[in-house]
Order: structure tokens, then C-alpha cells, then sequence
């Protein structure tokens, strides 16, 4: 009994102190006018209309949306091939690919955006739009290949050896079993580097941060000169964003699994 | 279909695009930056390309050495607390049913993902003087009235122990969901307390786990960039906001690239540490 209450008491100290940042900032994005009050003064969501019909916060919504979007569809395409060869041929050294592919992300982030900036300014290409997708494909492309990696390994390959008894080619066998079998993963991996592309600040703001503003680009700067209420309006959204693809990779897919418990009945 | 070794020239296509990417966008960008690192800076540029050891000398200043300093102690205040936090957590959601665990990954996936630009906004909304958590204390007697609780030390080390929180519980999660139950069975049939045998047989079991932990939450901990700067006085600067400093506001990039070589030079010796601990692991 007195276990169970202090594990309670445990997870819930656990969870207030996840949630308590949150739980303020969700008050203050409520206040009715412009001041950073908790509890709210006033109840107005006019500060959510705002990151739609600021022209300056529909900008940045936008360019974040569209660099994220992109951004991942590249992380996949990358790790998608590197994935499947290293499941479907012997090549030890092309494990070279796959350090690369995870490197970015163990290595401190200030890092890969140095070395990008440095990389853009050297070609000439510094503040293009499209050096950001390049750049955070890149430095995310561990998440897809990690996921895919996984799924790759969850193929029982009888199944595949069936089907090439059956006579099917390298494609066939590809198209009809393997893509359908590692779909969950594929787009598991892709939500991963959405989410955290649209959240990402150091390397977005050392390739583009000159030119353009992605929202957490344009939260920071807004930050520097004061209190806006749409801040806390526009990181609600962002939780709410991560919440949501998360909890639906989770209820269509086996979340635990994803992230290491051995399988699914254990 | 076997695993087989690749034949012909077309059995290495799908390594093409991939390869060409990481090659041209990750290689090159990271040599490029190396290059940088001895390169000679241009006041009114970019840099002119020499080679210089310059930038690797000024590592000898006093200003330096305490921006390190103070980076390398910050990293492992925030690797033992949240080590500290997570692990007996960690270990207690794993015995929950699947359904609450899933719960709590979602939960924690959320915060991961959080950019840090607003866990650091929301940290200083908390520990502001008008909406922040004195206000609370002042609302329960405990506080005459709301102070503002930033820029400090501690609010620095409360937002990066927030930031790398869920990191350490996804990292330790997949060592503890598969610990053999039976280990903790045989200590409790021996009479052990549910306490005493998670000190004296689960900890000790995943000793090298914890190591390894501690040593990916350090290096995770050195790249919070944001944090210091918007919870911290410019004393709290880490090894981190020193190069984006330098490369972005004093337009230093050899010195900027020198002290990221250095970065990843230590990362790289730590995880290789880390890599290390885990072999002799699974050698068991």
C-alpha cells in the first residue's frame, strides 16, 4: 500500500515537473491582454488567431511547414536505400554510411550547424531557402534510418525467401513484401524528423537565419525585444503538434517497440 | 533471398544517392570546418585560407579555460541529476502495463522534441516575477512577494535538467524493459525488499548502463546552445554559445571552428567511451 502510494507520489513529481513550464505557458497564452500573467487575466484565444492572421507569424508558420515537410521526405529518401542495402547485402565497410548517418545527431548540434555554415558561405550558397532543407535532412536523417534499420530487421526473411522461390525479382519482392511490411516505419521515421525539423532552432538559424524566420527563429527574436502573448500561443500549438503525431505513431504503431523494448509481447 | 555479398557494379546502386548525400553534405561541410579551424580570420570577411595554429592557441586563456570549466561542470551536474531522477523512474514505469507506459512515451516524446527556444521561453515564464511560481508561494503564505528567480545558476541547471530529462528516460528504457525479471524474483523469494532489491540487485546489474548514460546525457548536455543564454548571465555561457557566438555576432569562424573541433573531439572520445562500457556489456 505505502508503495504504491510513494511510486504514485514518484510519477506524479515526475509528471508536474514535465508539465508545470507548460501549464504556465498554456495560462499565459489565454491572458486577454498583452501581459505575462498567471494565473490568466481574462480568457481570450485571440493570441492563436494571431499566429494565422499576423502576416509576419503566418510567414514563419509557413516556412517552418514547408521546410519540415521537405526536410524529412529528403531524410527518408536518404535512409530509405542505405537502409535496405545494409539489410539486404553483406558489405561491412558500407556500415561506414550508417555511422555517418547517425553521427549528426550524437554530435553536439552546434556542431553540424557550424560546419554547415561554414560549408554554405564556402560554395556561395549562404541563405538560399533550400540549403535548410539539405542541411536538416542531414542532420535528422538518423531518425529514419534508425526506425528503418529496426523494421528491416522485424522482416522474417523466410517471407521474403518465399517469394523469390515463388520467382520474383529484387523489385517485385520489394514492392509487394518489404516496402508493405516496413510502411509503419517508414512513416514512424518520417513523423520523427517532421517533428523535430519544425522545432529545430541552431541549424536552421546558422544556414537561413538571415534571410528568413522559421517560427522558432522567430520566437527567439521576438524574445529579445519583449513579450509577445503569441509566443506562448505558438509553442502550445508546437506541443500540441508533437502530442498529436506522437500519439497517432503510437496508436497505429507499437511505440515501445520503436524505441527498444525487445518486441511487442513482451 | 539470402543475404549476399554485392556481385556487380548495379548491386551497389541503392548506395549511390544516399552515399553521394552524406558524402557531399556531411563529409565535405565537416572537413570544410576543420580546414576553417587553421585558416587565418578576415576582419572584414568570412576568413583567408592559410595555415595557422592561432585559433588553437587562444585555447590557452584564462577566459577560456573557465568557459570549459564551467561547461564541463554544468554538463555533469545535469548528467547525475537527471540520471538520479530517471532511473529509478525509469525502472518503475517498465513494470507499468503496456498501456500506461505507451502514455508516458508519448508524454515524454513531446517534451524531447521540444524546440529549445521554448522550453527556454516557458522556463522563463516560470520563473518570472509576474507569472512566474513565487507567485504561488506568495499565494500559500510561503513568500511576501513574487520575485523574479532568472537570470541565475540554478535556472540554467532546472531548464537543462528539463531539457535532458526525457533523453535519459528513452535512453535507459530499452536496458530496463529488458531486464530479466527473474533476477528481481529471486531477490525478493530471498526475502529482499522491493527497495533493497532494486539497490542491491538491479542497480548493480546495469552498472554499465548507467556509466554509458551518464556519458550520453554529458554530451547531450554540452550542446544546449539556448538555455544559458536565456536563463543564465553571460557567466553561465557554455563552450556552445561561445562558438555560435563567435561565429555569428564576431564573425570569428577559424576561432569558432577551432573550438568545434575541439567539441566533437571530446564527444567523440566520450562516446567512443560510451561504445566501450556497452561491448564489455554484452560480453557478459
Amino acid at each position: 500500500m505505502k508503495q504504491t502510494f510513494l511510486r504514485r507520489l514518484y510519477f506524479a513529481a515526475v509528471a508536474l515537473f514535465l508539465a508545470a513550464p507548460l501549464i504556465v505557458v498554456a495560462g499565459v497564452s489565454v491572458n486577454e491582454k498583452q501581459d505575462l500573467a498567471f494565473p490568466p487575466k481574462g480568457f481570450s484565444l485571440a493570441w492563436y488567431a494571431q499566429i494565422f492572421a499576423d502576416p509576419e507569424w503566418r510567414k514563419a508558420l509557413i516556412a517552418s511547414l514547408s521546410l519540415a515537410v521537405t526536410a524529412a521526405a529528403l531524410a527518408v529518401a536518404i535512409a530509405l536505400p542505405l537502409a535496405w542495402f545494409l539489410w539486404r547485402r553483406i558489405a561491412p565497410w558500407a556500415n561506414v554510411f550508417q555511422i555517418l548517418g547517425l553521427a549528426p545527431f550524437i554530435l553536439p548540434p552546434v556542431i553540424t550547424a557550424l560546419g554547415m555554415l561554414t560549408f554554405w558561405a564556402t560554395t556561395g550558397f549562404y541563405g538560399q531557402p533550400w540549403t535548410a532543407v539539405i542541411s536538416h535532412a542531414i542532420f535528422f536523417v538518423t531518425l529514419p534510418l534508425v526506425t528503418l534499420s529496426l523494421g528491416f530487421a522485424s522482416i522474417d526473411r523466410s517471407l521474403v525467401e518465399a517469394a523469390a522461390t515463388m520467382g520474383a525479382d529484387d523489385r517485385t519482392v520489394l514492392k509487394t513484401v518489404v516496402l508493405p511490411l516496413i510502411r509503419p516505419y517508414l512513416v514512424s521515421g518520417y513523423a520523427f524528423a517532421f517533428v523535430l525539423s519544425l522545432n529545430e532552432y541552431i541549424v536552421a538559424y546558422m544556414t537561413i537565419g538571415f534571410t528568413m524566420e522559421t517560427l522558432p527563429i522567430k520566437i527567439f527574436n521576438a524574445l529579445r525585444y519583449g513579450y509577445t502573448p503569441t509566443m506562448a500561443s505558438v509553442s502550445v500549438f508546437f506541443v500540441a503538434v508533437a502530442a498529436l503525431v506522437f500519439g497517432l505513431i503510437a496508436r497505429f504503431g507499437d511505440i515501445r517497440r520503436l524505441l527498444g523494448a525487445m518486441s511487442s509481447e513482451s | 533471398m539470402k543475404r549476399e555479398a554485392p556481385k556487380s557494379l548495379a548491386d551497389y546502386s541503392p548506395l549511390f544517392f544516399p552515399g553521394l548525400m552524406l558524402i557531399v553534405f556531411f563529409v565535405v561541410p565537416f572537413s570544410t570546418m576543420i580546414a576553417v579551424s587553421f585558416f587565418q580570420r578576415d576582419p572584414s570577411g568570412f576568413y583567408t585560407p592559410d595555415f595557422v595554429f592561432d585559433n588553437y592557441a587562444r585555447f590557452l586563456s584564462l577566459f577560456f579555460a573557465k568557459v570549459l570549466g564551467f561547461s564541463l561542470m554544468l554538463a555533469v551536474m545535469v548528467a547525475i541529476c537527471c540520471v538520479v531522477i530517471a532511473f529509478p523512474f525509469t525502472y518503475l514505469l517498465t513494470k507499468r502495463p503496456r498501456k500506461v507506459q505507451t502514455i508516458w512515451l508519448v508524454c515524454l516524446l513531446s517534451v524531447l522534441s521540444l524546440s529549445e527556444v521554448i522550453i527556454g521561453f516557458a522556463w522563463s515564464t516560470l520563473f518570472s516575477r509576474t507569472a512566474g511560481i513565487t507567485n504561488l508561494f506568495v499565494a500559500i503564505g510561503l513568500m511576501k512577494e513574487p520575485v523574479a528567480l532568472l537570470p541565475s545558476f540554478w535556472a540554467v541547471l532546472t531548464g537543462m535538467v528539463y531539457q535532458a530529462l526525457p533523453y535519459t528516460i528513452l535512453v535507459l528504457y530499452p536496458a530496463l524493459v529488458r531486464l530479466d525479471p527473474t533476477l528481481l524474483e529471486a531477490a525478493r523469494t530471498l526475502g529482499a525488499s522491493p527497495v533493497r532489491a532494486f539497490m542491491n540487485v538491479v542497480v548493480p546489474a546495469l552498472r554499465n548502463t548507467i556509466v554509458a548514460t551518464l556519458i550520453m546525457v554529458f554530451v547531450f548536455a554540452l550542446g544546449s546552445y539556448l538555455l544559458p543564454q536565456i536563463l543564465g548571465r553571460p557567466s553561465h555561457w557554455t563552450l556552445s554559445v561561445l562558438i555560435t557566438d563567435q561565429a555569428i555576432y564576431q564573425s570569428n569562424m577559424p576561432f569558432a571552428a577551432a573550438m568545434a573541433v575541439f567539441l566533437v573531439l571530446m564527444s567523440l572520445a566520450l562516446v567512443g567511451l560510451t561504445l566501450l562500457v556497452g561491448r564489455r556489456e554484452n560480453a557478459l
